[in-house]
């Protein structure tokens, strides 16, 4: 049940990454283009997506979720140094191609190459990071 | 008072309510925060029981597209940048959500819902890199981009 739920989750997320327009990295390219020829799209999809999460971010009170696994969200609360530090570092990546891990996933189904790519060098870097994080 | 109704760009109003209704389906009965960077970065460290539904959201996002090419055309995709940016950009984006612990979807979208302020913290700071990023790329260094 918890990987049905998983795979539906995925295939509305990815339908609304599709119809969204946020599948094409030119779009997202265009929002993040502020001086150039600028594209509210983005804004409109985080907007809309955080106002249905806003709604049931209740839910998150729950111990547990309707299927019994614990809710695991991030217990952290401290802004540090690695967080303003990776979230930098995946900002320029994504400045540089329009294309943030999801939709780089949705591409790759589409058969693009150019997302095979993308991916294959975003799973080495995660890679490394992992053993950088083990040798600590 | 009256919003000019034809500027907004519905498509992606309503792709953004899926996306967040995505996010809740997950939450609420998996009790996980949606973000692909932690849910493949976390294939790295398996532990049993913790792989299937990582697994199954990746095959769903994939499964998507046959879903919509089944009904409809797939809107026009456009990618200008060349193999070796790809790459470095996919470097960037798998360290950097790595080290800060999520992208648009675990910050953006779930992290700012349930109003973290960390989450808070890293979308401004992606935002305003990649708002940097595109303007030195388009505006100030042209001559990178082939």
């Amino acid at each position: 049940m918890i990987n049905f739920m998983a795979l539906l989750s995925g295939v509305v997320f990815g339908l609304g990454i599709i119809l969204s327009g946020m599948v094409n990295p030119a779009i997202v390219l265009a929002f993040l283009d502020i001086t150039g020829n600028w594209d509210s799209s983005l804004l409109w999809v985080m907007g809309s997506a955080v106002a249905v999460g806003s709604a049931f971010a209740l839910a998150i009170k729950h111990k547990e979720s309707y299927l019994g696994s614990s809710t695991q969200i991030p217990a952290v609360t401290k802004i540090d140094r690695r967080l303003l530090l990776g979230s930098l570092v995946f900002g320029a990546g994504w400045g540089i191609a329009g294309i943030c891990p999801e939709p780089a996933v949705v591409l790759a189904g589409t058969g693009s190459i150019d997302a095979l790519v993308f991916l294959t060098a975003m799973l080495l870097s995660m890679g490394i990071y992992q053993k950088l994080q083990g040798s600590e | 008072m009256f919003m000019n109704l034809d500027a907004v760009p519905w498509n992606a109003a309503v792709g953004g309510l899926m996306i967040g209704a995505a996010v809740t389906l997950l939450l609420l009965f998996n009790g996980c925060v949606a973000g692909v960077s932690g849910m493949v970065g976390g294939l790295y460290r398996v532990q049993k029981g913790d792989i299937g539904w990582r697994v199954t959201f990746i095959l769903g996002l994939i499964l998507s597209v046959v879903i919509w090419r089944f009904f409809f055309v797939l809107p026009e995709i456009v990618i200008e940048t060349n193999y070796t940016m790809l790459a470095l950009a996919g470097f960037l984006v798998g360290y950097g959500t790595r080290l800060g612990s999520g992208c648009t979807s675990g910050h953006g979208v779930c992290g700012i819902s349930r109003r973290s302020p960390r989450s808070i913290a890293a979308t401004i700071v992606f935002m305003l890199a990649g708002f940097m990023t595109v303007y030195l790329l388009r505006h100030v260094f042209t001559f990178w981009l082939g």
